[in-house]
């Protein structure tokens, strides 16, 4: 990169800036100005009446107390739900990946491919088609119950573990393509070396190809974890009133109650859970993983 | 005989003594179960597309097309049979056009300049632009809305367009920039010691360098803004693009010509990406 930097492109100190500039400007407005005003929203008192209400900034901290006190179960679930779905991703994705990585072969590109293609279908149609395979009269409960892994009776739709699966469903993809780059950039002599020193598969899987997976283990599980814990569709179509995430909860007050500081708080307090984590994880490994 | 060929030939010769089986090759049964496992997760990734392919053939007794009734080419007779179901796909291409078209410019310009230049406070906008990656959807839409309605501007097309803008530049920037990586951009230097002129050298040699690398962060630029449901929820006012239809559909009724759509884009965007990987191996073999 030195001689890079040295050589004819260094001339004007002011280009990169005027580069940047554009978007710089149109993010800060429209990106980082509209967190200034849900933050304002978070602390204002709604007053007037019902068809006019009126908000009034006024510092108002209760905003947050009354968001973590009035949601405390869909706050628990967003988190438990959106960790569950990123462990039983990563516990899927990595045999995939592992695989595309290193046993594939000319099939590579093929596979991944194929990994990429049910996500061009809208992301709503796909979560509605779980809806069809998990329904009470659907061939997955019918399987399920006669081989008596659900009771009569028992139902797959409206449950947790309906809306987890929808959520593992909608976000693998972003498991498995950063856990690939970070398999694929495993130069295979380090496996030979490992060989060579007479260790067993086991063993080169957990002193060498894992820990030269990290970046892509940590990457995909922010991925897959931020947009599940923010998420409300798999909640609203695949399970029901006992199953509603913090997402619900923000979209249902913010456009249908129209309660604005509570919804404001609980975003904002969402926000600042997963911007520290971000923030952890740029810190230890850059970005460039990240994307 | 040069010392070269000879190196060539002991290499020729260490091929030819390696082993033939493959590195992990010791564990024969837990190599087809990783297969399997493998295989069956691709399965699992492709069990709700069978669903609805299969469903765009169905032919729905009530409002809901959520159970098998029967087989029936009339859904792929008549795609367009409701018009509200077709204008709103045709916004959404629309407003992913024209989102992508803005955000591709302003994208492109950062992710130059974060390749190719040094300058003070690179690693803060690198930082700075990941940001909205990582804001979850709710969130985002959310802090959108409320700008809006502070600024009493009425949410429909124009601020869907906005608000896709804002969440594509970091996605084509990060993509450009990670194609744009690892090039050999001596090349540059190379045509201007030859004489030509930066401007030239530009439209000559770094455009059609990086051009890969854009089209590849449009396409996905384009493909987010269609298939976006959650920040559009919250900034769309009474304008319906075609994810809010499917969505306000699920309230109402569900008529298979959703499936019918879904379908003909997924055999649309798989004969693009057949055409692009042809594409380009005949450009690598050339």
């Amino acid at each position: 990169m030195a001689g890079v930097a040295s050589s004819s492109r260094q001339r004007s100190k002011i280009a990169p800036y005027l580069m940047i500039l554009p978007a710089l400007v149109y993010l800060a407005v429209f990106f980082v100005v509209p967190f200034f005003s849900l933050a304002r929203t978070s602390l204002s008192s709604s007053g007037g009446s019902v068809f006019m209400p009126t908000l009034t900034f006024s510092w108002d901290f209760g905003n947050y107390l009354d968001a973590f006190t009035r949601f405390p179960d869909q706050i628990t679930r967003s988190f438990g739900y959106a960790l569950t779905a990123t462990v039983v991703c990563l516990l899927l994705a990595y045999p995939l990946a592992y695989v595309i990585a290193f046993k594939a072969g000319r099939y590579k590109n093929l596979i991944l491919g194929l990994v990429i293609l049910p996500f061009f279908v809208t992301f709503l149609i796909r979560t509605l088609a779980w809806k069809t395979i998990l329904a009470d009269d659907g061939f997955v409960v019918s399987a399920l119950g006669s081989i008596g892994l659900l009771p009569s009776e028992g139902r797959l739709l409206s449950t947790s573990w309906a809306v987890i699966g929808g959520l593992i469903y909608n976000w693998i993809i972003f498991m498995i393509l950063p856990l690939y780059v970070s398999l694929e950039k495993i130069d295979p002599r380090l496996l030979e070396a490992s060989k060579d020193l007479y260790s067993s598969n086991t063993r080169s899987f957990r002193k060498v190809i894992l820990p030269l997976s990290m970046p892509g283990v940590l990457a995909g599980s922010l991925l897959v974890f931020i947009p599940a814990a923010g998420d409300f569709i798999n909640a609203d179509y695949l399970g029901s009133t006992q199953t509603t995430m913090i997402g619900n909860v923000i979209q249902q007050q913010f456009l249908v109650v129209k309660d604005y500081p509570a919804a404001a708080a609980l975003s904002l307090a969402l926000m600042a859970v997963i911007l520290a984590g971000v923030l952890m994880y740029t810190r230890a490994l850059g970005t460039e993983d990240l994307v | 005989m040069t010392i070269q060929d000879h190196i060539a030939e002991a290499n020729a010769h260490v091929a030819e003594i390696q082993p033939k089986k493959p590195l992990l090759g010791g564990l024969r049964l837990g190599d087809t179960a990783l297969r399997i496992v493998a295989g069956l997760v691709l399965l699992y990734l492709f069990l709700p597309i069978f669903v609805i392919i299969l469903f765009s053939f169905n032919d729905p007794a009530g409002k809901f097309n959520y159970t098998w009734q029967g087989f029936t080419l009339d859904n792929w007779a008549d795609p367009f049979k409701y018009p509200a179901l077709t204008n709103a796909l045709k916004l959404s291409i629309n407003v992913a056009a024209v989102s992508t078209a803005i955000a591709v410019v302003l994208g492109t310009l950062v992710a130059i300049a974060l390749v190719r230049q040094r300058f003070r406070g690179s690693k803060a906008v690198d930082t700075f632009l990941i940001l909205p990656l990582t804001a979850p959807e709710v969130v985002m839409g959310a802090a959108m809305l409320v700008l809006f309605l502070d600024l009493g501007w009425a949410t429909g097309y124009a601020t869907i367009l906005i608000a896709h803008v804002a969440f594509e530049i970091s996605f084509i920037a990060m993509t450009v920039r990670a194609r744009m990586r690892g090039f050999d951009w001596t090349l540059e230097d190379a045509s201007m010691d030859l004489g030509a002129s930066p401007t030239r050298t530009f439209f000559k040699v770094t455009l059609p360098l990086i051009v890969p690398g854009i089209v590849a962060a449009a396409m996905l630029s384009f493909a987010l803004s269609l298939d976006d449901f959650i920040i559009t929820y919250f900034v769309s006012g009474s304008t319906v693009t075609y994810p809010l239809y499917v969505n306000a559909a699920v309230k109402a009724a569900v008529p298979p010509q959703i499936n019918v759509l879904a379908t003909a884009i997924l055999v649309i965007s798989l004969i693009l990406l057949a055409v692009g990987t042809l594409y380009r191996r005949k450009r690598i073999d050339a």
